[in-house]
């Protein structure tokens, strides 16, 4: 039985004990074996090779391994960049890794309780998504040209219209040449709907979810953020954006709505870095120039029921009381169509298997996609995406 | 002219005749939106810092600015001087223009300095220099918590996070242009 590194102060001096590891470092009389639960000291009687995976038989005598024998299993040809990588910062990497992986099933134990499937959806798929603003990754099939999914939810929405009521899923989503601080061409997304039910519901899912992934990671709803705790305890602030655009930016919105590089310059210059003071918020109920596929507000037909939550200054999620008009779905999807070809971008072509959907019928639904490498990046404090990946694109 | 996707830290570009460097830059795209860079920018003359954001794809001049390989000789009062070794003509910059990069300096060091207008503006360092660690925790003193690299000091003053095996006296080559441990020097 191999005993985890972490494990010897437990020991009583003088066990015998098997160990395996990378050499990370060595004198004459001394080395440092590492492994993944922490690192120890061999007494050494010969030489060992510095930075080779190595097995250790021994005797623990309370400080240190004193070698009896040990054996090379590989010897490193190279220095170590993949345990550097991880183990840096007093295993920054490697410690963050294991957190990411209890959010996510932190992430599926809150969807679970509420009767959520998790679904899976293809990846590699006929249209990827007409937004002007989205450039997806071509791929060559022998059915011709496929996309990656740059989001699950014109197939999520089929499974809509097939009668699954709360579905959710965590999958991949590929944007390209998308890459910041926040940003990675290849990135997680949790997406989630609600049949039956409204933009109201999946707001109140949102703030819930955040919070619930804060109090199984520290026992309290607060995020320990790169910008410092936030308190997350619902319910969090719901401001308008003509309100944001009014407060922050000292100009009403309905005269940017036709002037979209300005909207969203003042977003980026003034809106968004004021929201980062406001710990966790909604901005919602979006003019509806920018409804994507939302649905109009019913009462208030120039803003669409769209939302999005910001936490510490970090965009988490965007959602919608979902557009389920296939006649008012089509001609958005032209208009997108036709704004692509205007600006010299791949016309995309339009999912059909999604439009039948919406002409079968999809009950009214909430639906909501929220950035999970960014929740993570706010649960564990770290300022950029790739400091919660374990492997970035900048690395491959 | 260069495009929003080339920018990077270091990068200088010029606006009505005034170099800048980029200090910072990000890339923001907020949802369902354009993308646009915010970036500071560091006035190269006056060293005042200001913001900008650009749009996804706008057009940037480039800074027209002369680099000439040179010499460094040795420091002088608060100057650090400067040779060019076809001409022999010299120029000296303060510590403030070379500001982080003054650490990579070693004699006789091959050096591109940068000049705007043909005043001397900055320095810029090969990619990579090589130093001797002359203050750095010796082996590993029981210490088990973990980690493999620790604080080291090169003989410049330079500060620099190097892995456990890397003894006092070795030689190590450092990335200017992140300031980090690249690899150890076998001597």
């Amino acid at each position: 039985m191999r005993t985890p590194l972490s494990g010897l102060t437990a020991l009583a001096h003088g066990a015998e004990v098997r160990v395996a590891g990378r050499i990370v470092a060595q004198t004459d009389q001394a080395a440092l074996l590492r492994d993944a639960s922490g690192i120890a000291r061999l007494s050494l009687s010969a030489p060992m090779m510095l930075n080779a995976l190595t097995t250790v038989r021994g005797t623990w005598n309370g400080v240190a391994i004193e070698v009896a024998s040990f054996e090379l299993v590989q010897a490193a040809l190279v220095e170590p960049r993949e345990l550097t990588e991880l183990a840096r910062h007093d295993n920054l990497k490697q410690r963050r890794l294991v957190q990411r992986a209890a959010i996510l099933r932190s992430v599926r134990g809150f969807f679970d309780a509420r009767d959520f499937v998790e679904v899976e959806t293809p990846l590699v798929v006929p249209s990827p998504g007409l937004d002007v603003h989205l450039d997806a990754l071509e791929v060559t099939t022998t059915q011709g040209a496929r996309y990656l999914s740059t989001s699950p939810e014109y197939q999520m929405k089929r499974l809509l219209a097939g009668g699954l009521e709360r579905i959710y899923q965590v999958g991949k989503c590929f944007r390209n040449d998308e890459v910041g601080e926040r940003h990675q061409p290849e990135f997680t997304m949790l997406e989630w709907y609600r049949a039956f039910d409204d933009v109201a519901s999946v707001m109140s899912d949102t703030e819930q979810l955040v919070a619930h992934v804060a109090t199984s990671l520290g026992g309290e709803a607060t995020l320990q953020t790169a910008l410092g705790p936030v308190d997350v305890t619902p319910p969090w602030p719901r401001i308008s954006v003509r309100e944001a655009f009014a407060r922050f930016a000292k100009v009403d919105v309905s005269t940017l709505v036709h002037d979209e590089e300005r909207f969203y310059r003042t977003m980026v210059e003034q809106v968004e870095p004021a929201l980062a003071d406001f710990g966790a918020l909604f901005l919602c109920d979006y003019p509806v120039s920018m409804a994507s596929l939302a649905r109009k507000k019913p009462g208030d037909p120039t803003v669409a029921e769209r939302f999005e939550a910001y936490v510490a200054g970090v965009e988490l999620c965007n959602g919608f009381g979902e557009l389920t008009c296939p006649r008012e779905q089509r001609e958005r999807l032209l208009a997108d169509q036709r704004e692509r070809k205007l600006r010299g971008l791949p016309v995309y072509p339009i999912d059909e298997q999604f439009m039948r959907a919406l002409e079968e019928g999809i009950p009214p639904s909430g639906g909501n996609a929220l950035g999970l490498d960014r929740l993570v990046m706010l649960a564990l404090g770290a300022r950029h995406i790739e400091d919660v990946l374990a492997i970035p694109a900048s690395r491959l | 002219m260069l495009d929003t996707s080339d920018i990077r830290k270091g990068t200088k570009v010029q606006f009505d005749g005034v170099p800048f460097e980029v200090t910072y830059f990000q890339f923001v795209k907020p949802g369902k939106g354009q993308a646009f860079t915010r970036t500071k920018l560091r006035n190269m003359i006056t060293g005042n810092v200001i913001e900008r954001t650009f749009k996804s794809g706008e057009k940037l001049e480039k800074a027209d600015m002369e680099e000439r390989e040179m010499q460094y000789l040795y420091p002088e009062d608060n100057f650090y001087v400067f040779m060019d070794t076809k001409s022999y003509e010299q120029l000296r910059l303060t510590a403030e223009q070379l500001a982080e990069n003054r650490y990579y300096l070693s004699d006789n060091l091959m050096c591109s300095v940068l000049l705007f207008n043909e005043k001397p503006i900055g320095v810029t360092p090969p990619n990579f220099v090589e130093f001797e660690i002359v203050e750095t925790e010796p082996g590993f003193k029981g210490d088990t918590s973990g980690g493999t690299t620790k604080p080291a000091k090169t003989i410049t003053g330079l500060e620099i996070q190097v892995p456990l095996f890397i003894e006092q006296g070795e030689l190590v080559r450092i990335d200017t242009r992140s300031g980090e441990y690249a690899e150890r020097v076998k001597k």
